[in-house]
C-alpha cells in the first residue's frame, strides 16, 4: 500500500487487475533491482558495518511457541482442534451444539477468538463448558503464544478436547500454527461455492471441511459436489462433511471423526491415559 | 492484516541476533518472500516501517526477495511454475500438483553495524 495516498500497488486487485495510477509523489525507491545492495556486493573495507547471514523463518517465534503448546497437549493425550471460517459460518453455533451433545462422555474445554466482547465465551459458558475468551484487539488472528497463555487458565485434564475458536477470517488464521492436532474448516452453503478457491490458503492448511446449514439447500442454487470439487483442488486429503448444526443432520460423523482422533490421540499413551482410553471405548 | 504480526515477529529475530551476534543497530534487512505465502508486499513493507519505530532498526532499509511458485506436476513428472495455489499444471492442466516452493518467508540477510 501507498503510504501517501493509500492505494494499493501490491498484490491487491480489483477485478483481477493490478491497481496502478499515475503518482506525482515518488515511492521512495528509484532502484528496484535488489541485487545492487552490499549483500551481494561483499566488497572489502565496508565502513564499519557488516553483513550478516540469518536465514530465518519469519514465523519462528510464533512456531516455537505453537511447538511448545503442541508438546503440551501430546503428554496430556489433549486433542486441540483449530475451527476456522468466515464469520457467520455458524461456528459458535456448531461448537455449542457439539459441546451439548458430547459433553458427558468426554471432557472439553474452548479457547474463543474474537477481536472484541466476551460474547461467544459467554454462549459456550451456558452450556457448562469451560471457556476463555481472547480479544485480538487489532489483530486478524489468534497466535501460538496467546493460546499457550489461554491454557493457563483452563486447567485441562487428560484426554480432553479442546476447541479453539479462531477469529472469523479466512486470511490471516491460514499462516499461525497454534500448536492444534487439525485445522477444521467451516463452510455455510449460504456463502458461495466457490470460497475454497477463492481463499486457497485456508482451504489448503485445513484437515477437516463442515459444509454447515445443509438444511437451507433446498432454497438456495448451491452446488454441493462443484464446492466440494474445488475444496479438492486445492487440498486433495481435505475430509468433508456435510452438516446442519441446527437440525443435527450428519453431526454423527462428525462426532465420531471426534471421538476415533481422540482415541488415537491417547493409544500413544498407554500408561499414563489408559484409563482414559477405557472410559472413551466404552461410552 | 497479518504483515503486521510478521513485521513485529521480524523485530523479534532482529533482537534476539542483536544480542547473540552483538550488534547495535540494523541498517538493511533482506526478507525473501514466496508467491504463495499470502503475503502483501506494500503493505509489509507500510508495517515494516512503523513497527521499527524507536527500535534497533529504525530507519532501515527493507529490500525484498521475490521466489516464484514452483510446483512438481506429477503427470508431467517435471517441476511447473505457479502463480497460486489452485492453478492448473501450465502445460498438461491437470490439477496434480504438489507446491515444492514460493511459500517461504524468511530473514535472509542483514546489514548491521
Amino acid at each position: 500500500m501507498c503510504t501517501v495516498c493509500g492505494c494499493g500497488e501490491g498484490e491487491s486487485r480489483i477485478e483481477g487487475k493490478h491497481t496502478h495510477h499515475e503518482h506525482d509523489h515518488t515511492h521512495g525507491e528509484t532502484d528496484h533491482h535488489y541485487g545492487h545492495g552490499p549483500a551481494y556486493a561483499h566488497a572489502p573495507g565496508m565502513s564499519q558495518s557488516h553483513m550478516v547471514q540469518i536465514e530465518q523463518n519469519i514465523l519462528s517465534k510464533n512456531d516455537e511457541y505453537a511447538r511448545a503448546n503442541r508438546q503440551a497437549f501430546a503428554e496430556k493425550g489433549i486433542l486441540t482442534l483449530n475451527l476456522v471460517s468466515s464469520p457467520g459460518s455458524g461456528k459458535t453455533s456448531l461448537l455449542t451444539r457439539t459441546l451439548q451433545d458430547l459433553t458427558e462422555e468426554i471432557p472439553m474445554a474452548v479457547i474463543e477468538g474474537d477481536q472484541e466482547t466476551s460474547r461467544d465465551a459467554d454462549r459456550i459458558r451456558e452450556t457448562g463448558v469451560k471457556a476463555v475468551q481472547i480479544n485480538t484487539g487489532k489483530g486478524c488472528h489468534l497466535d501460538a503464544h496467546q493460546v499457550g497463555h489461554a491454557v493457563e487458565h483452563l486447567s485441562l485434564q487428560q484426554g480432553s478436547v479442546l476447541m479453539i475458536e479462531n477469529v472469523g477470517n479466512l486470511v490471516c488464521p491460514a499462516a499461525f500454527d497454534l500448536g492444534e492436532a487439525a485445522k477444521v474448516a467451516i463452510l455455510s452453503v449460504t456463502e458461495g461455492e466457490d470460497k475454497p478457491i477463492k481463499y486457497p490458503d485456508m482451504f489448503h492448511a485445513a484437515d477437516i471441511l463442515l459444509l454447515n446449514k445443509i438444511d437451507l439447500l433446498p432454497y438456495l442454487d448451491f452446488n454441493v459436489e462443484q464446492c466440494i470439487d474445488y475444496a479438492r483442488r486445492v487440498n486433495p486429503g481435505i475430509q468433508v462433511f456435510k452438516i446442519s448444526a441446527k437440525t443435527g443432520e450428519g453431526l454423527q460423523d462428525w462426532y465420531q471423526w471426534i471421538r476415533l482422533s481422540l482415541q488415537t490421540r491417547l493409544l500413544g499413551h498407554a500408561n499414563r491415559a489408559s484409563e482414559a482410553v477405557a472410559k472413551t471405548m466404552t461410552d | 492484516m497479518h504483515e503486521m504480526s510478521l513485521c513485529e515477529g521480524v523485530l523479534q529475530i532482529l533482537q534476539t541476533e542483536a544480542e547473540k551476534q552483538g550488534f547495535q543497530r540494523v541498517k538493511t534487512v533482506w526478507l525473501e518472500i514466496g508467491e504463495l505465502a499470502s503475503v502483501e508486499i506494500e503493505a509489509m513493507r507500510f508495517s515494516f516501517e512503523v513497527v521499527m519505530k524507536n527500535t534497533l532498526a529504525e530507519s532501515a532499509q527493507l529490500n525484498i526477495i521475490h521466489k516464484p511458485g514452483v510446483a512438481w506436476c506429477m503427470q508431467c513428472e517435471k517441476t511447473v511454475t505457479v502463480k497460486q495455489r489452485f492453478d492448473e499444471c501450465p502445460d498438461c492442466g491437470g490439477y496434480q500438483l504438489q507446491i515444492t516452493g514460493g511459500d517461504e518467508m524468511k530473514i535472509k540477510e542483514l546489514e548491521v553495524e
